[in-house]
């Protein structure tokens, strides 16, 4: 993948197909050790230890439509490339949880990528998803919930274009004053 | 600067929309949003889309995702279902195609059969 964003919207994807309603995703980029830590908690149905053992397989994937199951290989693949890691914790009936480290100063590091277009896509795909978000720069956060979204909108639904458009819009100005000025 | 005052603003211009609507029944736009989706470029496909219908102000677009369909070569797949019609399916769409498979297909009713992977 050409950005850490789309490894993000890939996590969440894995969390909808594994019947999540609620998922978390925690973005740090710790100003002072260059990482980046990318980490996507749900409630889904979670992995038994064979699972957990085969996630990253390539040749492992539950779906039926391909032999791949390429996203988490992927990912490990591309956080090693950093010298990074990725940890996988995951429970049957509890949910799992992926986090995934990533070394910013490496030269193999894909840039960040476009935010808040990857998280207006994530509600607007999955306008009932419960989903929090959290973004720490440094000492600064930047958090939302859908939930206060959804009561900002009354009986509009996440998915209508126009609450994207806006949402879009908001997401990058809060980024933006997230990083006040500072390109990550 | 928005704010989440905009939300409120967005949700009565929504409302008003949704009184227009005309009843023919609703077009259905899904793009494929599994991990080859992804990466060939199914995010800015689904972002393209979402700002067109929003532009236009289409009432009764509805556009979601769909899993991996086991195509993964062709993708980003997008598929349209205009109201009592058959799924086209297009394929290896970007965000420019996206654009214009709402302007021609949703809007002027115009498959673009060039870009048509499969119709069922
Ligand atoms: N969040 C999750 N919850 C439960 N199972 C998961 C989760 N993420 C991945 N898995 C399991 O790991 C497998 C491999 O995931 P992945 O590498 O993303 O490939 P794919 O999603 O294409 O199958 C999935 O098929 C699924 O069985
Ligand atoms: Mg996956």
């Amino acid at each position: 993948m050409e950005e850490l964003a789309l490894y993000i919207l890939d996590l969440v994807q894995n969390s909808i197909e594994a019947g999540a309603d609620r998922v978390c995703v925690f973005l740090d980029q710790c100003a002072a050790d260059g990482k980046i830590v990318i980490e996507v908690r749900d409630n889904g149905r979670g992995m038994d230890e064979a699972a957990r053992a085969a996630a990253f397989d390539p040749f492992y994937t539950t779906r039926t439509t391909r032999r791949l199951g390429l996203g988490l290989a992927l990912l490990r693949a591309a956080a090693e490339a950093t010298r990074g890691w990725v940890e996988l914790e995951s429970q049957v009936g509890a949910g799992t949880r992926v986090k995934a480290v990533f070394d910013a100063s490496h030269i193999d590091c894909p840039p960040l990528g476009d935010v808040p277009t990857t998280l207006a896509v994530i509600l607007a795909a999955n306008p009932d998803l419960e989903l929090c978000y959290r973004h720490r720069f440094g000492d600064r956060e930047f958090s939302f919930t859908s939930s206060e979204l959804r009561a900002r909108l009354g009986e509009v639904a996440l998915n209508d274009p126009t609450v994207f458009q806006c949402l879009r819009e908001l997401f990058a100005e809060s980024l933006d004053n997230l990083h006040g000025g500072v390109n990550p | 600067m928005k704010s989440l005052q905009d939300l409120e603003r967005i949700r009565l211009k929504a409302q008003e929309r949704m009184r227009v609507r005309e009843g023919e029944g609703a077009t259905k736009i899904a793009v494929g949003m599994g991990t080859c989706g992804i990466a060939a470029g199914a995010r800015d496909v689904m972002a393209a889309i979402l700002d067109e219908v929003a532009k236009r102000k289409l009432a009764d677009v509805t556009v979601t995702q769909t899993g991996c369909v086991g195509l993964c070569e062709y993708e980003p797949l997008v598929d349209v279902i205009l109201p009592g019609q058959q799924k086209v399916t297009y394929a290896r769409v970007d965000a420019d195609k996206a654009r214009q498979i709402v302007a021609r297909h949703v809007v002027n009713r115009q498959i673009i059969g060039d870009w048509v992977l499969a119709r069922s």
